[in-house]
């Protein structure tokens, strides 16, 4: 087909080569060395040379186990019960730090259980790293939904042919072009305990009956609240990949539906959404790639805390390839994250293939 | 009857318009909060937060928080710093991208699928996923400077600009786009002698003008808004520091929140005007990577 015109082996080689090779220098052998780098004692700066330690960095992150404790009894063989009446269990520092133990020396515990008088505890040999797997998984589960669907519904509400209609669209946008790293001090101003806008503004909506909650300064409400942040600035790119998906789809099937008597929502459901599949599936993806690279807002909002209740995977890697220099640790938890963007992007992949 | 329906279309009109301006006032007040606070005293700052007045530029209004931002960090330096980043970083990578792109789509060579394929496949690889690996690769890199081979790239121009040339979305943006281009005036060309770099430049790249405008616009909301972790582990010293790094300043025990807005609205401001100058190319640039991915 290519004709002597186009046939060019040294050209060809010769145009697209500086560019390949950067990707490669910068790219590719990085990405390649981190699997090495997991399985060595590497550091950033260090008079020893490295040695190969095999897989002993996965098991320090990855090692899990359930330790089932039973209650303390007293000399009549009663169980024994504190001031509360709760039951008293032996610590579990008593076996992850005893001799007769040894496959459970170093872990801690990350939670427990009750199961009948017994407790169950789960133990990990590096609870932080697990609270950042937990912490990452969350984020994308609930800003998948959260941002993928509040886009969709910006783009539905922009999509109509009304006098002005731009002007809306522009500022729905405008968060998008400032730097997260910005938003993010701008909202750990609003979310604050005190003086927050956002304390403000519901007590407002209220009439005062709302109390001032310390949204970044409580574990049970941090994460939920860079979850919504993150959500709230990157929306409007997603309500323009939605807006581009919609005007891809044929004017001649609304008509054909409005012909038909359909309503609102089975136009929605039998024309718009099947036209969408694509952007859907694109949307899906890009969001959780996105939702399990979060380091920029941690990094300014919360450092992880309070009580590691907002560290995440990036967070950790971070922390320990940069901070502590260890490269070696680091890179074990950028190859575990990898492996887990890739299963994901691929169940997604054919999860989203199935439904035609 | 027709009164009635008429009516019903002010309401409904009215309606809409309501949703709209509440949609619009969650995605502006924060942003109105921070550029009127730049102005305001730290007191009257957060006194004012109780009340609408947080988004009003009155009372005691002045440029001292921006004076005293100055006088706290090199602000001047830090934008220039991330001005020629970016400058530089967008424009190697819109000529090495398009080169590689035209390369892949109008010649033929050995390799070639081979090579497209794996560029494309590093689309799937997360930049933080390499971060760590890479600080240790470029601490140990050569360079030819004038004093001869230097060892190591940390605190650079150079650690913050040439991993971040190549991408392969600008990569497969080129392609998507040149693929689209009319063949016959590339091999009409050719039969009359024109060398490829001719074609390149004097037939191809003039008529790119809406692909050039994306992958600059792209490239320059990443190295200038998104460029956060990296610099952050690559470079130390304040002489090559970038504005988003630079935010350090303003996190001291006291945090003097009117400098911070001040520092916020300074290094925000200029991509916001750029944005409102041009937002339809900004807008079509997001809109590509999604129609064409």
């Amino acid at each position: 087909m290519a004709g002597k015109l186009t046939r060019s082996n040294r050209a060809g080689w010769l145009f697209a080569l500086p560019g390949f090779s950067l990707l490669f220098l910068f790219i590719i052998i990085p990405f390649f060395f981190a699997f090495w780098l997991s399985l060595t004692n590497q550091r950033l700066v260090s008079p020893n040379p490295t040695e190969f330690v095999g897989l002993k960095n996965y098991s320090e992150l990855l090692r899990l186990s359930v330790l089932t404790l039973e209650p303390e009894r007293d000399d009549a063989g009663q169980i024994v019960r504190d001031a509360n009446g709760e039951i008293r269990y032996p610590r579990v520092r008593t076996i992850t730090r005893s001799g007769d133990f040894p496959e459970y020396r170093g872990m801690r515990e990350w939670f427990r259980w009750q199961s009948g008088e017994n407790a169950k505890v789960v133990v990990a040999s590096n609870v932080v790293f697990m609270k950042a797997l937990t912490n990452t998984l969350t984020f994308a589960l609930f800003i998948v939904p959260l941002q993928g669907g509040g886009a969709l519904l910006l783009a539905l509400l922009i999509n109509q042919k009304l006098r002005g209609i731009n002007a809306f669209r522009t500022i729905y946008f405008m968060p998008v072009v400032i730097s997260i790293v910005v938003i993010s001090l701008l909202w750990r101003f609003i979310y604050d305990g005190e003086d927050g806008l956002l304390n403000n503004i519901l007590a407002w909506l209220t009439f005062g009956f709302f109390e001032p909650v310390d949204w970044l300064g409580k574990s049970d409400t941090a994460l939920g609240s860079i979850i919504a942040m993150s959500a709230w600035q990157a929306v409007g790119f997603h309500m323009v990949i939605w807006l581009a998906g919609l005007q891809t789809i044929s004017p001649t099937l609304y008509e054909a539906a409005a012909i038909e008597g359909a309503s609102k929502w089975q136009t929605f459901r039998y024309v718009t959404w099947p036209g969408l599949r694509n952007t859907a599936i694109l949307v899906l993806i890009v969001i959780t790639m996105q939702a399990f690279a979060i380091f920029a807002q941690i990094d300014v909002m919360t450092n992880g805390g309070p009580l590691d209740s907002t560290q995440t995977l990036v967070f950790q890697a971070v922390e320990r390839g940069y901070g502590r220099q260890d490269i070696s640790g680091g890179s074990t938890i950028s190859v575990i994250l990898f492996v887990m963007v890739l299963m994901i992007s691929a169940v997604q992949g054919i999860l989203t293939r199935e439904r035609t | 009857m027709a009164l009635v329906s008429a009516e019903n279309r002010g309401l409904r009109l009215a309606a809409r318009y309501a949703t709209l301006t509440l949609v619009a006032l969650v995605f502006m007040f924060p942003l109105v909060f921070m550029v009127v606070s730049s102005f305001k005293p730290d007191q009257q700052l957060l006194s004012d937060t109780s009340s609408l007045r947080a988004f009003l530029p009155v009372g005691d209004i002045s440029l001292d928080n921006y004076y005293a931002a100055f006088r706290r960090a090199p602000i001047g330096l830090f934008m220039l710093n991330s001005v020629f980043v970016t400058v530089t970083t967008v424009l190697l990578s819109i000529l090495l991208c398009s080169l590689a792109a035209f390369s892949f789509v109008f010649l033929e060579w050995t390799g070639r699928n081979v090579l497209l394929t794996i560029i494309l496949a590093t689309l799937i690889i997360p930049f933080e996923t390499i971060a760590v690996p890479l600080l240790l690769f470029v601490s140990k890199l050569p360079w030819l400077g004038m004093e001869g081979i230097a060892w190591g790239w940390l605190n650079t121009y150079r650690v913050q600009i040439i991993p971040w040339i190549v991408d392969a979305l600008t990569v497969f943006l080129f392609v998507q786009f040149f693929k689209d281009l009319p063949r016959e005036l590339i091999e009409a060309a050719r039969v009359e002698g024109a060398s490829w770099f001719m074609i390149y430049r004097k037939i191809v790249m003039p008529l790119s003008g809406p692909v050039l405008a994306t992958a600059a616009i792209l490239k320059s909301l990443k190295m200038y808004n998104e460029q956060y972790l990296w610099p952050l582990i690559v470079v130390q010293d304040e002489a090559h520091r970038p504005v988003m790094v630079g935010l350090g300043y303003f996190f001291q025990l006291q945090i003097a929140w009117g400098e911070v807005m001040a520092y916020l609205t300074l290094i925000s401001v200029p991509v916001i005007g750029f944005y409102l100058l041009m937002q339809r190319a900004f807008i079509s640039s997001i809109a590509s990577t999604g129609v064409k991915g």
